[in-house]
């Protein structure tokens, strides 16, 4: 890819501006990876990079992405929480780039939970 | 940790849950004084002098929860393995700054890695948050400022899937690219 710029920046201004309308209804997933020490070392950089390339490919607006820390699961990481509007949050665990591309197409656009990756259902308390 | 973009995000992470706004991180990469050497140093609560002496120890942390922490130590090791330095200087209220140093010829000096994609994963996780990058590689120099960024995107936020994807590859073109920041510095 070429290198960011002015241009590029304008372009993306006016496409937001464009698309501000569709973006009021606010977002229908939430995917918090966990940064922690032991996420990072375990590769949670390459699956947070994962999701967003995902969405960036498929031109997913409405799906956050955000960090979190270390939940107390450090031999399981990478983990990532997987939360849909209205839905309990989905704790994935053992996580790589291509565990989290499926997830994307199937959880998040399909919204039938990876079961072989899940490890629990449930709310997040990050601490 | 396998590289030392990793240890970044890791200890850029440690600014955030203290509480900090703006992280400046440093990259360089001196070859006349065969050295190289990361720092990051945020405008955080900063760390008071009963526990400065302490965040260096694996079996020391703040967190209630657990009864390690360790991000610090990881990096000192690593460069203290790489015959470098390791210290911290922080006043409570005026933040807190960590410099690491290394060896540039050394055999066991990590790679600086995918630096692109540590940037993508701070701005991704925490957008509310000002990133400032300096790279320097002998006579090169490179940086960043995601405030610049902000400004020129105007109401669209920084962390748009396609914002991101373009601050990772225009990092990594910029300060030799991924492939590049691979091993070059024992060539």
């Amino acid at each position: 890819m070429q290198k960011l710029t002015i241009d590029d920046l304008k372009k993306i201004k006016e496409q937001y501006a464009a698309t501000f309308n569709l973006r009021q209804g606010g977002y229908k997933a939430k995917v918090t990876v966990h940064m922690g020490t032991c996420g990072i070392a375990a590769g949670a950089r390459a699956v947070m990079n994962s999701i967003v390339e995902e969405l960036a490919s498929n031109d997913v607006k409405d799906v956050i992405v955000t960090a979190s820390g270390c939940a107390g699961f450090c031999s399981k990481e990478p983990m990532a929480t997987v939360e849909l509007l209205g839905a309990a949050p989905v704790k994935y665990c053992y996580l790589n780039a291509e565990k989290m591309k499926r997830i994307f197409r199937e959880h998040i656009q399909q919204g039938n939970i990876v079961e072989e990756y899940a490890l629990v259902m449930g709310s997040e308390t990050s601490y | 940790m396998k590289d030392l973009s990793l240890h970044i995000l890791d200890i850029a992470e440690n600014s955030i849950n203290a509480g900090a706004k703006k992280i400046v991180l440093r990259i360089v990469e001196d070859p006349v004084k065969d050295l190289y050497s990361i720092s990051v140093e945020d405008d955080g609560p900063g760390i008071g002098v009963d526990i400065l002496h302490r965040v260096e120890d694996p079996f020391f942390t703040t967190n209630r929860k657990k009864k390690f922490g360790l991000g610090i130590p990881l990096l000192k090791q690593a460069a203290l393995d790489c015959g470098g330095h390791f210290n911290i200087t922080s006043n409570p209220g005026a933040g807190t700054t960590l410099f690491a140093s290394f060896k540039l010829s050394h055999i066991d000096l990590k790679p600086l890695g995918d630096i692109g994609s540590t940037m993508l994963a701070l701005i991704c996780g925490h957008p509310e948050i000002r990133y400032v990058l300096f790279y320097e590689k002998g006579d090169f120099y490179y940086g960043f400022d995601t405030d610049e960024l902000k400004e020129a995107l105007g109401e669209a936020p920084v962390n748009l899937p396609e914002v991101l994807m373009s601050i990772r590859n225009s990092i990594n073109e910029s300060t030799g690219g991924r492939a590049a920041a691979m091993w070059k510095a024992n060539e």
